[in-house]
């Protein structure tokens, strides 16, 4: 068997017909040169200290820094998500958990047939990565820049639907109630919902 | 007037005493002070603010440390050699509050209606026993590196052992000029015979070498090669934790604080004033002399902060090499010349001689200078040799070169 091996031909490129170019090593610096050192560390002792003093003052993060999740509301209270578990599948550490459900008329949480009964974002796994938020097809996740997520026990890591969901915002109905008169939920996803109606109002 | 050692020996047994805790308490608070006040110089030389949580302007942190260090749990590894394990850190941190015991602090003062100074003893070979106490201060080191049973303690106690031992000579050497000029090894005639001209000033390059070589003897940065928590995790001191650590830690700066106090009172006039005000050394009963003495060791510590914030770690060999090729033979020479003029001038030498012998000493070194420049641009220019194949087996180069020239464009083969 060996001999049917072709032994490797001797490269025929040499690294001397590779040009490069001229490598310039001046040497050590002089020693005036080298005591520009101390007057680099002494003149910053007097600069303004450029750390924040956190807990007691907080810089705003950039703006698209990737934070805390949000689950938001269409512009008349009913939730976005649709419970298609598109985030759950895009998510690379296996971090959210969807369980949908059916809508039903007495029971609308969302437009359309189907919401997210069970949403459960896992933040000991989540590594705000943001693909939950590219495959989102409604725009119900988002990620915000709340930071500050550290907390005690891994139980309390685990947030619910209703630590992610958005608040109310002025003329929003909690769900579930039905949907806007004369409005399908194409309508909704278009963005034609511009606020809540008086007949949603289920609660009176 | 008496002498120092005549006033410090007429001092009863109770004011010993006295003396020697207020040393102790001044020199673990200088400790904790030059902690916190190092972190925070080094901060600001980074643009960060450096611990100011414990306590106002965190002054307390320090000692947050280490109560957080007496608490930890004390581990001692099953390899290690017990009984030196333990007494490493205590050999280390004994020997530095030592050398503090013949420091003149303060002049002349009056303490509890005694006349006095705030100097332990004074022994005739002050500055000897204080060299001793240093080295001996090195087997801590050394010992804890040995004993921890572990490899990187071994390689960080060897290097201090070896680093220690080097750059002894050089600070020994360069205190030999002191010596000479000051005609005694005792510390408080050194300090007075420093009344008119500092000797930082006579004997500039013997106090250049002393400060280097300080840096180095109490392993220090640029020269911690000892620690290089980089290489070596630590050094010496990898193994050890909780209490054993602290004393580790409090050795390494009560070190600093006491080659900086050997230097103020060799080097920068002790407790006397700086020059022209000499007047403010009778204020507040002949105590404001202690306030000089400790802006004078101040001022050597924030040079340690200065060097640490400023400097990259020397390579060993780099570090060898400057100690024993250049340190030792500049200060050799420094000392031969430093000889001859004393000699000089206590036989009256005219001044047309000193100068004579320094104009010719000046020649000479330029001329060794331009010898050495002319050898080293001839090795530049040298062609690199050939080197034949050596008769032991060697891997084969994968391409067969014989040496790679980089500094030709398209370079051709050597």
């Amino acid at each position: 068997m060996s001999d049917q091996i072709e032994p490797i031909a001797p490269r025929e490129i040499s690294v001397h017909d590779v040009e490069f170019e001229q490598v310039v090593q001046n040497g050590p610096k002089g020693f005036f040169d080298q005591l520009q050192g101390f007057w680099v560390t002494f003149i910053t002792m007097f600069k303004k200290v450029n750390t924040v003093q956190y807990p007691e003052e907080k810089e705003p993060t950039a703006e698209r820094f990737h934070g805390r999740h949000q689950l938001n509301r269409h512009e008349d209270g009913l939730e976005k998500c649709i419970g298609c578990e598109l985030c759950a599948w895009a998510c690379p550490a296996d971090a959210i958990l969807v369980e949908g459900a059916d809508n039903t008329e007495d029971n609308r949480m969302s437009p359309g047939e189907r919401y997210g009964k069970v949403y459960q974002i896992n933040y000991l796994r989540c590594v705000f990565c943001g693909l939950c938020i590219e495959a989102c097809p409604t725009r119900a996740l988002t990620m915000t820049n709340e930071y500050e997520l550290a907390d005690d026990s891994r139980s309390k890591l685990i947030f619910e639907k209703a630590d992610l969901l958005a608040p109310l915002r002025q003329g929003m109905l909690m769900p579930p109630h039905p949907m806007y008169p004369d409005m399908e939920d194409v309508n909704y996803y278009r963005g034609d919902v511009k606020g809540s109606h008086p007949s949603q109002d289920v609660q009176k | 007037m008496s002498t120092t050692a005549q006033l410090i020996g007429a001092d009863p047994g109770w004011l010993i005493i006295v003396k020697a805790a207020l040393v102790f308490i001044v020199c673990v608070v200088l400790t904790i002070m030059s902690v916190w006040g190092e972190r925070r110089i080094v901060a600001r030389m980074q643009q960060r603010s450096g611990p100011n949580r414990v306590g106002k302007f965190g002054l307390l942190q320090a000692l947050a440390d280490g109560v957080k260090l007496a608490l930890k749990e004390d581990l001692i590894p099953a390899a290690a050699d017990k009984v030196v394990f333990i007494l490493a850190p205590i050999i280390s941190a004994t020997t530095c509050f030592m050398s503090f015991a013949v420091i003149p602090i303060t002049g002349e003062v009056t303490l509890f209606g005694h006349k006095t100074a705030m100097q332990l003893t004074d022994i005739p070979v002050g500055v000897l026993y204080v060299l001793a106490i240093a080295s001996v201060g090195v087997y801590g080191i050394v010992l804890a590196g040995w004993s921890s049973g572990s490899t990187y303690p071994l390689l960080g106690g060897l290097r201090s052992s070896a680093q220690v031992i080097s750059y002894e000579i050089a600070m020994g050497l360069s205190l030999v000029a002191v010596f000479i000029y000051s005609g005694s090894m005792s510390t408080s005639d050194i300090v007075a015979a420093q009344g008119k001209w500092w000797y930082a000033v006579v004997l500039f390059p013997s106090f250049v070498i002393y400060c280097i070589s300080m840096v180095g003897e109490t392993n220090r940065a640029p020269f911690d090669l000892a620690e290089a928590e980089g290489e070596l995790v630590g050094g010496f001191h990898t193994e050890y934790s909780s209490l054993k650590f602290a004393l580790f830690f409090l050795a390494e700066y009560v070190n600093i604080i006491a080659v900086s106090a050997l230097a103020t009172t060799l080097f920068l006039g002790g407790y006397h004033a700086l020059p022209g005000l000499g007047f403010t050394e009778t204020w507040l009963g002949g105590w404001f002399t202690l306030i000089w003495f400790f802006i004078k060791v101040l001022f050597f510590f924030f040079i340690f902060v200065w060097l640490r914030g400023t400097l990259p770690r020397l390579r060993y060999d780099q570090f060898m090499q400057f100690g024993w090729k250049v340190l030792i033979p500049v200060s050799i020479l420094w000392i031969l010349v430093v000889a001859t003029l004393r000699v000089l001038s206590l036989q009256g030498a005219s001044r047309a001689v000193v100068l004579a012998f320094a104009i010719g000493i000046v020649i000479i070194v330029m001329a060794v200078n331009i010898l050495f420049e002319n050898s080293k641009t001839k090795k530049k220019n040298m062609p690199v040799a050939q080197s034949a194949k050596p008769s032991f087996a060697v891997p084969e180069l994968p391409i067969q070169v014989s040496s790679i020239n980089v500094s030709q464009k398209g370079g051709d083969r050597v």
